[in-house]
């Protein structure tokens, strides 16, 4: 026992330096990160206000989350926009990512790459703009360029049935850039003997991409999945932005609802509670859809 | 032909998903009038900058445009020399707590922002630094992510080289300086770009910390653009194309270490 003890500080001793060099990026970490994420499961508990002491509430907050009508609204809103935003984009970026990377010449590869990259290293803000501007009723680009088709006018974002319709078909457009840049670079690790075995055995592309890239793919769809449906189920910046949450709360999400808990009626307990319970259902589906998408794969 | 129809379909694609820049570029550059009229015009008439101009007199954006470098910069310098020592020491030293210290930093990596945002607030208020730079760089200098990339790309140094340089006489520190420091790099490059454009493009935390106009970055600046100006198309999409330049021209100049920040991230811890 005691020469255990011993060993463990002869190792703290000789490896005196590993502390040493960790003090600093520790020290920020445990303030900014680990301790805040301790605080806002404790808050959850209380009535606080800033600069006020904490107030014991047990689960009241939970319960008043649960209990409100917002709550649930702002769930389905979320879910509704993850389930519209993940299938499509990934869909469309694996198709995408075939094509580019059946193309012979590499810079045509690049040039593509970059064209559906640009977007993605362009702000939320500055999207949220330009896209307001395309979906202004009277005035803007998408109304005009459907009028040909004998579609619409739409109202889009101020149209209580359209307004998350309309926040889904801006992520659609412009999120392929990193799922592309992803799922070329896994493509390029499938060995190249798979397609030339099945094209001696007269698989047409179309049965090679289901039967070969697909399932060897599996393991970045995944990826895409999670990481995807994490990110949808954040979105902020544009509903701020573009639709206030609005109208008529068609549009206000998870995120959104702990933002305004939070930040505009200072509901600090409530709002902690919130993103508890985002924090865990977050971690539920990151869970599922890695063992639902993981079971069986063979390769 | 199936290379003409892939070529179609990749273009079209293309056209689609830069179409919203295009427009932002164009309407940028039109004289009001010509911005707001019905039928729009696809195709630009001869550049205005009376949009531009506007929006350097009427808005604050070269200042949002410095605090957003000053912040950026500081958090990407500070993520990327702390992420690398504290990688370093995670991948390389075998220490009492290191898995522990490591469980920590993957789990908060995983965890949503918005789950730490409220009592971090209360702190910078208790601090007193609403509207200041430190509410901005602080919370940041250095996060989760920084620390698991750094020790994910170091793990795959040979250890024989440190141990050599222990041989010869060198201290800790300076394996660390003259060794590590120098093999890391790209993966510091990595870790830069990826900083850079997360700390230049967030938008929730900065929207709490700061509300007056002289501390806003330039995405809260440009929110506040859109709450004065909001009938101005012109002017806001002078404001967009103005804020988004920076980020395209450092994703043009650095285009292999975009591509190797995305594929790094994805490797299966």
């Amino acid at each position: 026992m005691i020469g255990t003890l011993l060993n463990i500080l002869h190792t703290i001793k000789k490896e005196r330096w590993a502390y040493i060099f960790l003090i600093v990026p520790l020290a920020l970490f445990s303030i900014f990160n680990l301790l805040p994420m301790v605080a806002t499961v404790i808050l959850g508990f209380a009535d606080y206000f800033p600069g006020g002491s904490p107030l014991w509430v047990g689960m009241s907050n939970y319960t008043y989350a649960l209990s409100d009508d917002l709550f649930w609204k702002a769930l389905w809103n979320t879910m509704l926009y993850t389930m519209g935003v993940v299938p499509i984009s990934i869909s469309i970026s694996l198709v995408l990512a075939y094509l580019i990377f059946g193309l012979k010449q590499s810079i045509a590869q690049a040039i593509f790459k970059s064209a559906f990259y640009i977007p993605v290293v362009t702000s939320g803000a500055i999207l949220s703009l330009v896209w307001l501007w395309i979906f202004n009723p009277a005035k803007g680009l998408l109304n005009y360029i459907l009028s040909f088709l004998g579609i619409g006018p739409y109202l889009w974002t101020s149209d209580p049935q359209m307004a998350l319709p309309s926040l889904i078909l801006m992520a659609v457009v412009g999120g392929h850039g990193a799922a592309i840049v992803l799922l070329t670079a896994a493509m390029g690790s499938v060995p190249t003997t798979y397609y030339e075995a099945a094209h001696l055995d007269g698989a047409s592309a179309v049965r090679q991409f289901w039967t070969i890239t697909i399932p060897l793919l599996r393991p970045t769809l995944l990826y895409l999945v999670v990481t995807s449906t994490i990110a949808s189920f954040q979105v902020f910046t544009q509903v701020l932005m573009m639709t206030g949450g609005g109208p008529n709360y068609a549009t206000t999400t998870l995120v959104y609802l702990i933002y305004t808990d939070a930040f505009e009626y200072f509901d600090f307990g409530k709002a902690a509670a919130e993103a508890t319970i985002l924090s865990l259902g977050l971690a539920t589906i990151a869970v599922i859809q890695y063992k639902w998408l993981s079971s069986d794969v063979e390769y | 032909m199936s290379r003409l129809i892939g070529y179609s379909i990749l273009t079209i694609f293309a056209v689609v998903t830069l179409i919203p820049l295009y427009w932002m570029v164009v309407s940028a550059f039109q004289p009001p009038s010509v911005v707001i009229a019905f039928p729009p015009r696809l195709i630009p008439s001869p550049a205005s900058w009376l949009n531009f101009s506007q929006l350097f007199n009427g808005s604050r954006i070269l200042t949002w445009m410095t605090n957003s470098l000053i912040v950026t910069g500081t958090v990407t310098i500070s993520n990327v020399l702390l992420g690398t020592l504290a990688g370093y020491t995670l991948a390389k030293k075998f220490f009492p707590g290191r898995q522990l210290i490591f469980w920590a930093v993957i789990s908060l990596m995983l965890i949503p922002s918005q789950l730490t945002i409220i009592p971090l607030y209360a702190l910078i208020i208790q601090l007193g630094w609403v509207n200041t730079y430190q509410a901005l760089i602080v919370p940041a200098l250095i996060m989760p992510f920084s620390i698991f990339l750094m020790k994910q790309f170091l793990q795959t140094l040979p250890s024989e080289l440190m141990d050599s340089a222990r041989i010869d006489g060198c201290s800790e520190w300076g394996v660390f300086q003259r060794v590590v420091l120098p093999l890391a790099k790209p993966g510091m490059g990595v870790l830069g770009i990826f900083t850079f454009m997360g700390i230049w493009n967030e938008f929730l935390w900065p929207l709490i910390v700061t509300n007056r106009s002289s501390m806003m970055t330039l995405q809260i600046g440009l929110n506040s653009l859109q709450n004065q100006y909001y009938t101005d198309y012109g002017l806001l999409m002078a404001g967009a194309a103005v804020s988004a330049t920076p980020m395209i021209v450092v994703f043009l100049l650095f285009q292999p270490y975009f591509v190797r920040s995305i594929t790094i991230g994805a490797v299966k811890g």
